[in-house]
């Protein structure tokens, strides 16, 4: 990429990253910048490993309602409180007279109550798992969905039109920054617990998961609003974008056309740590009773209900545990893969450095 | 030049690094002495390897991605061999380090007297603070910062360009070394005060006899102060000579090139600016031969083949080039491409 | 720099009367129900929800409604209804173990964080560095709701090593103060040490790059003494911001979620358990004093980066 000897590259080298290696295969010349990341990503084993691992995960929680329907033969939220449980010759209660759930039966009872019951009421572990794992992916990616709009749509308002623009959206995104997230989410989501909400045409009731999905997007907004609109402000200046307004080119046709497509590296690695974070942040706010409202479950409310078996049944409470870190720790890493594969400069930086002086003569 | 015993002998350098995308030759097979109170040029554009050679010089270049040949000797010892702590003991003691931009190359966190304080003390353990203090304030006498005293507390921020590369050379100078390398020392700064800090440096080489090596992309700046020039091409020297020799009968095409874009008062303004078409080559893949070649417009049958650093004129012993054209095509050719050099009558230059 | 802390300081006004105001928003004008219902807590008998329509002014405009608020926020007058104790008063109790708790992970995650991120940077590349930043990935990725439990179960039930939660003050007992903090302290900092050994990494070979180290070095000064004066010294400024943003956070919301786990009686404990029981008052208070002591640290931290970074302090470049 810098190696090709182009005229605008004479600016004075030797700064961070002017040491810029060509791709070992020599010729990059014919792939596009896509094609080039997807190569380097995909040379990165262990990104690819967990890319592997959130597939798996997002196929898991898709088979919800096969595992329930064909194997477990119950739904997420049926209780099986007083029902008993064959398990060979054996007969065995779901939930003992003291309140003791079941434990893991794995396949001894043809997969029902595979890890067990999730407390007094007798549900199966196993179908809240991939159900409430649907729920918290679910309302990890359609939140991050909602951040990415919000952001670039923020972003390139304030970064192409500046002056009074961008300094209230700036403000704005200030504050809301400011904001200690989780208290505020805790916040809307007990005082919208009872009534819900109402935005023009839209209702969103009490319990609905609609109230985490729009607390979470939107206090994650300015994380990513801010970098965007960094981006933009830099964008602005260069030639192309000027070109572009000299031929006519209206605000939308230059914010969409083509200020737009330059951010979709930044968007893209973005997106997937947003997804993460959201994720967690669903967790903590389901834990504490604001978040997903029973008798739906997500990974943060197992947690919070299996907590309290954690002295009899630790399981409960780890599994599901386990599952975000599993899809968070997979996210991340393909945020950071994704990352040294669009934007190699950053990893130049990152691992290069190694020498005091760079070479002078690559970039030139 | 008289044939003093050379303080600084440079031989058959050449500095690579390791990329993702091969062996990057930055510097290729570089010789050259400096001698005491001699203002030596080194010429180029930037990725030329200017830096590079000056830089591994003081060892700044070593790293576990860099390949380092050849020999560097200071005063007797042989400085790529050195371990890092005589390596550090050498740099601002010995050999002192200017750098082109004053605005990056303080630390923004600390007052500069503070920083130059540092530099004596790492050398010399057993001056006090305020001993020190006291020398940056005379240091700073010596380089021209009015109100030295009060000066030292300032911040980098505080002091505008030209001070701060007043303050750079100060800092080089703490600990009198014997050289002093000046990397593009005038580029950052206005034109204005690129003279006065020129002028700086002249009047240190004549006080001190600090033998100097000054990098530069600029002729002008060279023809100001330099005894004699290196000009480098892709890693390479094509031309050396003295600075009389370069100016007025200049044998590499990359020479007249730079001299071309030189802007002369003495001469009728050309109607349109010379300047080197093209860009140079990519160290990780450079052609066979003569790496100037894509860009020469003399180009002949023998440029594939790479040209050995000769004196080719033989009056001239000392000037030495890369080209493989004869002395005499390339007075010809160099007048019909942009009346460069010549003008001088040949005994002025032999002089 | 007098300047420069008045400008801040009347920056902070502008975000706490906003912050004032969005609490307002949140907990009497946005949700679709009778804000006296909600504020009088699940299943409140009528004239309860009567009387506190009253005393809250719910009949009158809303300018009016928001001082009301605030007037009581600020009196103490913040009451919650089932039973009926001021707010304040649990607040004020539940300081101690929050504080406690916070300050000691702070310390902890700003050691471990800050000494792996200097390891990590001064061995870039090598395996050592592999294995922290592999390490740090896994940190920052394991929430408190797994630890907490792993911990608890492996640690504490099995092992017998740690006191079963709780909190024990410091007055008391210091050695119990300590026991039953240090595996909250240990859940609360991973993620941070993670985080923290990631930013100081890369803020660190970010400075090395920069010309001035090369002069530090070109001046004679050893590795080591270019490693802290220069690179170290210089990449810690921006963490000190980050540092006092995320210790701000840390109080006013991700400690909530280490209470409960441990069983921590703080605000955190407090806030989780109104929410349990759908008590508005007490999480419309905690809200207010959580954002606006963020806000206010957030404020002192960008002094104090002032103080630090000279081209600030002396108005060089106020907006960077």
């Amino acid at each position: 990429m810098a190696i090709d000897p182009q005229p605008e590259a004479t600016v004075p080298a030797g700064g961070p990253g002017a040491a810029l290696p060509a791709e070992p295969e020599g010729g990059s010349a014919g792939y596009g910048p896509w094609r080039l990341a997807l190569r380097r990503f995909l040379r990165n084993r262990v990104a690819v490993a967990f890319l592997i691992l959130f597939a798996l995960i997002v196929l898991f929680v898709l088979a919800a309602p096969l595992w329930a329907d064909h194997v477990a033969h119950t739904g997420p939220n049926e209780t099986h409180t007083l029902q008993k449980l064959h398990v060979g010759d054996e007969v065995r209660e779901v939930v003992t007279p003291e309140g003791k759930p079941i434990g893991p039966q794995l396949f001894a009872a043809d997969g029902k109550f595979f890890l067990g019951a999730d407390s007094r009421l007798g549900r199966d572990e196993m179908v809240r798992l991939m159900y409430g794992g649907r729920t918290s992916l679910f309302i990890g990616v359609v939140s991050g969905l909602i951040t990415t709009i919000l952001a670039v749509v923020l972003g390139l308002l304030a970064g192409y039109y500046r002056g009074w623009v961008d300094s209230v959206i700036s403000r704005a995104l200030d504050v809301l920054w400011s904001l200690p997230v989780l208290l505020f989410g805790i916040a809307i989501g007990t005082s919208l617990a009872l009534g819900g909400v109402t935005i023009g045409p839209i209702h969103i009731e009490g319990g609905s998961i609609w109230v985490p999905i729009l607390i979470i997007s939107i206090f994650y907004t300015p994380y990513v609003a801010r970098p965007i609109r960094g981006e933009v402000l830099s964008l602005g200046e260069k030639e192309f974008v000027e070109a572009a307004i000299a031929q006519g080119a209206g605000p939308l046709r230059v914010m969409f056309g083509e200020i737009l497509p330059n951010l979709a590296s930044t968007i893209i690695v973005f997106f997937a740590l947003n997804i993460a974070n959201n994720m967690l942040f669903e967790a903590a706010l389901s834990f504490l009773g604001a978040g997903v409202q029973p008798p739906n479950s997500s990974w943060g409310t197992m947690i919070s209900v299996g907590e309290e078996l954690l002295t009899t049944q630790p399981l409960l409470a780890i599994i599901p545990g386990l599952m975000i870190m599993l899809t968070v720790l997979s996210l991340n890493i393909v945020g950071d893969g994704l990352r040294d594969a669009l934007d190699p400069r950053s990893k130049i930086r990152f691992e290069a450095h190694t020498g005091t002086a760079e070479p002078e003569g690559a970039a030139v | 030049m008289s044939a003093a015993a050379p303080l600084l002998s440079v031989r058959d350098l050449r500095v690579g690094f390791v990329t993702e995308g091969g062996l990057l030759q930055a510097v290729d097979r570089v010789s050259f002495d400096l001698r005491p109170g001699e203002v030596l040029a080194i010429v180029g554009e930037s990725g030329s390897g200017k830096s590079v050679t000056a830089q591994t010089i003081i060892g700044l270049t070593r790293s576990k991605n860099s390949r380092i040949e050849g020999s560097v000797n200071l005063g007797g010892e042989e400085l790529l061999e050195a371990d890092d702590t005589a390596m550090r003991r050498l740099r601002g003691e010995k050999i002192g380090m200017v750098f082109q931009d004053p605005m990056t190359s303080f630390n923004p966190v600390y007052r500069i007297g503070n920083q130059i304080v540092e530099a004596i003390r790492a050398h010399q353990g057993g001056v006090d603070k305020a001993t020190a203090r006291q020398r940056v304030v005379e240091l700073f006498e010596s380089v021209g910062i009015p109100n030295a005293a009060q000066r030292v507390n300032a911040y980098p921020h505080e002091f505008s360009g030209g001070m701060r590369q007043r303050a750079m050379i100060a800092m080089a100078l703490a600990l009198e070394p014997e050289v002093l390398i000046a990397d593009e020392p005038t580029t950052a700064l206005d034109v204005t005060i690129q003279a006065q800090i020129l002028r700086l440096l002249e009047d240190l080489n004549r006080q001190r006899g600090l033998a100097t090596i000054l990098i530069t992309h600029d002729l002008g700046v060279v023809a100001e102060v330099a005894d004699r020039v290196l000009v480098m091409y892709a890693g390479r020297v094509v031309e050396e000579g003295t600075l009389d020799e370069i100016f007025y009968d200049p044998q590499h095409p990359y020479t007249w090139g730079l001299m071309g874009s030189l802007t002369r008062i003495d001469r009728p303004r050309p109607h349109r600016l010379p300047q080197i078409a093209g860009s140079p080559p990519s160290l990780l893949d450079l052609p066979e031969g003569c790496p100037f070649r894509a860009r020469c417009p003399h180009e002949f049958s023998k440029c594939p083949e790479l040209p050995g650093l000769e004196a080719r004129l033989p009056e001239v012993p000392d000037h030495r080039d890369r080209c493989w054209l004869t002395p005499e095509q390339k007075r010809e050719k160099r007048q019909v491409e942009g009346q460069i050099g010549l003008e001088a009558p040949a005994e002025v230059r032999r002089a | 720099m007098l300047r420069f802390i008045a400008r801040r300081l009347v920056g902070m006004a502008f975000v706490l009367f906003i912050v004032s105001i969005l609490v307002f928003l949140i907990f009497n004008v946005i949700p679709n129900s009778p804000p006296a219902q909600r504020l009088a807590g699940k299943n409140a008998r009528p004239f309860l929800v009567k009387s506190i329509e009253k005393e809250w002014g719910f009949d009158q405009s809303l300018p009016e409604q928001y001082v009301t608020m605030m007037k009581k926020v600020f009196n103490g007058e913040l009451i919650q209804y089932s039973p009926r104790v001021p707010v304040d008063d649990r607040i004020k109790e539940g300081i101690p173990a929050t504080l406690s708790l916070s300050i000691g992970a702070g310390i902890i995650w700003l050691f471990f964080g800050l000494l792996l991120g200097y390891i990590s940077a001064i061995k870039a590349g090598g395996w050592l560095d592999r294995t922290i930043t592999g390490l740090a990935v896994a940190g920052i990725s394991i929430p408190v709701f797994l630890l907490a439990p792993v911990l608890i179960y492996f640690l504490t039930f099995k092992l017998e090593i740690f006191p079963n939660g709780g909190y024990v003050g410091w007055t008391e007992d210091p050695w119990e103060w300590l026991k039953h903090l240090i595996l909250p302290w240990f859940t609360l900092a991973v993620l941070s040490i993670g985080f923290y050994s990631r930013v100081l990494r890369s803020n660190m070979l970010d400075v090395m790059n920069e010309d001035y180290v090369r002069t530090a070095r070109a001046k004679g000064l050893s590795e080591r003494q270019v490693m802290t004066r220069h690179v170290l010294r210089n990449s810690l400024i921006p963490i000190i911001t980050l540092f006092g943003l995320d210790f701000g956070a840390t109080i006013a919301g991700t400690a909530i979620i280490t209470e409960v786990l441990y069983n921590i009686d703080g605000i955190g404990f407090y806030a989780a358990e109104s929410i349990n029981k759908l008590e508005l008052p007490p999480i419309m208070g905690i809200t207010l004093y959580g954002a606006f002591f963020v806000v206010f640290v957030n404020a002192l931290v960008d002094i104090a980066y002032a103080y630090l970074d000279p081209r600030v302090r002396l108005g060089a470049s106020a907006s960077q």
